[in-house]
């Protein structure tokens, strides 16, 4: 319990500070979060953790979505509604999150 | 909580309040009090994301419910597939967000004033006020009904809760070789894929339980209205013989005495009636005057879900009047209050909101383990005014499949955790 109060504490500080220098990339990478878990922290193990992936890493896979190179069951789909400066302005917004 | 555990809880929970204030907070003050109306998959969002994303802001969250029921999923109950405790979730981790839980119903809105009045707790003012209302029933389109229901002999199970509870039972006394008759309204309704996915997983439980009873689904649109492709394939594939579909069945009242529905030119007999009656914005947004269209659904502008009615309310989820090709949906209500949150945090630090881009993705089981999904992305488009799928983008399940059933719980977890946890 104290841990994830001092979670909470640490992620409502984070947030904001990080968002009000960049909300647009906040808002873009909020909806990630329906998948992925809040703050790119995933909330069951068969998902990914965005939170802290290396950007180029993060930015390739988004692109071979969207391109078909990677096979998947519903990101390719979605990839394709997001420009390169999108996917660009995505994967820095996660790299720069904790684990 | 024992009393030493619970000092010990206060006092830590006063520092992490403490630490939170001096960690990031430029200033003690607060820049405004915001009150949400409804603790759903819109407003809880809406009250966790403001408290993220500006912890200045005082948001009291006003829920008549004393825990979170999942519609998403319910179904599965439906079919015996999974509990409810397993749709279920308390409001008590939003505390951790400081965001302030209230249970109580909100009676009226004075948007003058800027004041909601509840129940039980007087009036509350407020600076922005959210309002996530869901849907209610417009009984008055079904003659019989209401008594219908209130005798037990109709249920729409349409909001997750006691009606779910009161339809599995149905389901589960019903003799086998019996006949369960669900009834769609014209769209657009609450979560478009729905009905079908209902069809889908009774007839699951039908054909491993009861397998000579039959799912009659009556219809009041031309076709499916979502994944039809993908559900008809499920249906001949998995459910020959105990699904049957009729299109063009516009219900138009129901006799509870034999167990009746009365479409336009004939009437139907069913051992159990699940009548989805038609919907429109829940009843405190029509006592807010916030209803624009047909007089059902309430218009917002998409760059911040604000009224198109009135000015300082926001309005989230199944009861805005959606976006061109935008479902009533819980992906969507959740991205509804991030937009929302977005837009409120900005006009109260005196800032101006920025369009949003967001993704819808809903999945439907078509058996206990497999599902099919659709999927689409919505960005704001300033020659036409609102939100609109971006070209190429999105889509549907190349088939159904185990893994987009797991997938389904994924989400549904996710979600729900990103809402309340």
């Amino acid at each position: 319990m104290m841990l994830r109060l001092l979670f909470a504490a640490v992620l409502a500080c984070a947030m904001p500070l990080a968002g009000a220098q960049d909300s647009s990339s906040r808002n873009l990478a909020a909806t990630c979060a329906i998948c992925h878990g809040t703050g790119g922290q995933a909330a069951t193990k068969d998902l990914a953790t965005l939170a802290g992936m290396p950007r180029d890493h993060l930015a390739s896979q988004l692109r071979d979505f969207r391109d078909g190179k990677r096979p998947a069951t519903v990101m390719h789909q979605i990839a394709k509604g997001y420009t390169d400066a999108q996917i660009e302005q995505l994967a820095a917004w996660f790299a720069a999150l904790k684990r | 909580m024992n009393a030493f555990k619970r000092r010990a809880f206060l006092k830590f929970s006063a520092s992490a309040a403490a630490l939170s204030a001096g960690g990031c907070a430029s200033t003690l003050r607060s820049r405004g009090r915001v009150v949400v109306l409804g603790g759903g998959f819109g407003g809880a969002t809406a009250a966790k994301y403001l408290r993220l994303w500006d912890p200045s802001i005082e948001v009291v969250l006003v829920e008549r419910e004393p825990e979170f029921v999942s519609c998403p999923i319910s179904n599965l109950v439906l079919a015996g597939f999974t509990g409810m405790q397993d749709i279920s979730r308390g409001y008590g981790a939003l505390r951790r967000y400081g965001v302030q839980v209230v249970q109580d119903e909100a009676l009226a809105v004075d948007a003058a004033k800027r004041t909601v009045r509840l129940a039980r707790g007087g009036e509350i003012s407020y600076d922005r006020l959210v309002l996530s209302p869901g849907v209610d029933f417009i009984f008055s389109e079904l003659q019989g009904y209401e008594g219908a229901m209130q005798a037990g002999r109709v249920l729409h199970a349409w909001k997750a809760g006691g009606q779910t509870v009161a339809l599995r039972r149905s389901l589960e006394q019903m003799p086998d070789g019996g006949v369960v008759a669900i009834s769609i309204p014209l769209a657009p309704f609450r979560c478009p894929p729905g009905p079908y996915e209902r069809a889908s997983v009774i007839a699951a439980y039908f054909k491993q339980a009861k397998p000579r009873a039959k799912v009659l689904v009556l219809d009041a649109n031309p076709d499916l209205v979502s994944k039809a492709s993908l559900f008809k394939t499920a249906w001949k594939d998995l459910y020959a013989g105990i699904i049957e579909y009729r299109p063009n069945s516009r219900a138009i009242g129901v006799d509870g005495a034999t167990r009746t529905v009365k479409l336009e030119l004939d009437d139907v007999k069913a051992d159990v009636l699940n009548v989805l009656p038609p919907q429109r914005a829940g009843d405190i947004a029509v006592k807010a005057g916030l209803l624009t269209s047909n007089n059902r659904w309430c218009d917002v502008d998409w760059r911040t879900m604000e009224s198109k009615a009135v000015k300082g309310i926001h309005v989230l989820g199944d009861a805005t009047l959606s976006a061109p090709a935008m479902p009533k949906s819980a992906s969507m209500a959740n991205n509804h209050a991030k937009i929302a949150a977005a837009a409120i945090v900005d006009l109260l630090n005196g800032r101006e909101p920025t369009p949003f881009k967001i993704l819808n993705t809903c999945y439907s089981f078509v058996s206990r383990d497999e599902a099919i999904r659709v999927s689409s992305v919505h960005e704001w488009e300033p020659g036409q005014g609102t939100l609109i799928a971006v070209k190429g983008s999105g889509g549907v399940s190349a088939a159904r499949s185990a893994a987009e059933g797991t997938y389904a719980w994924n989400w549904a977890k996710t979600i729900w955790a990103d809402a309340l946890s």
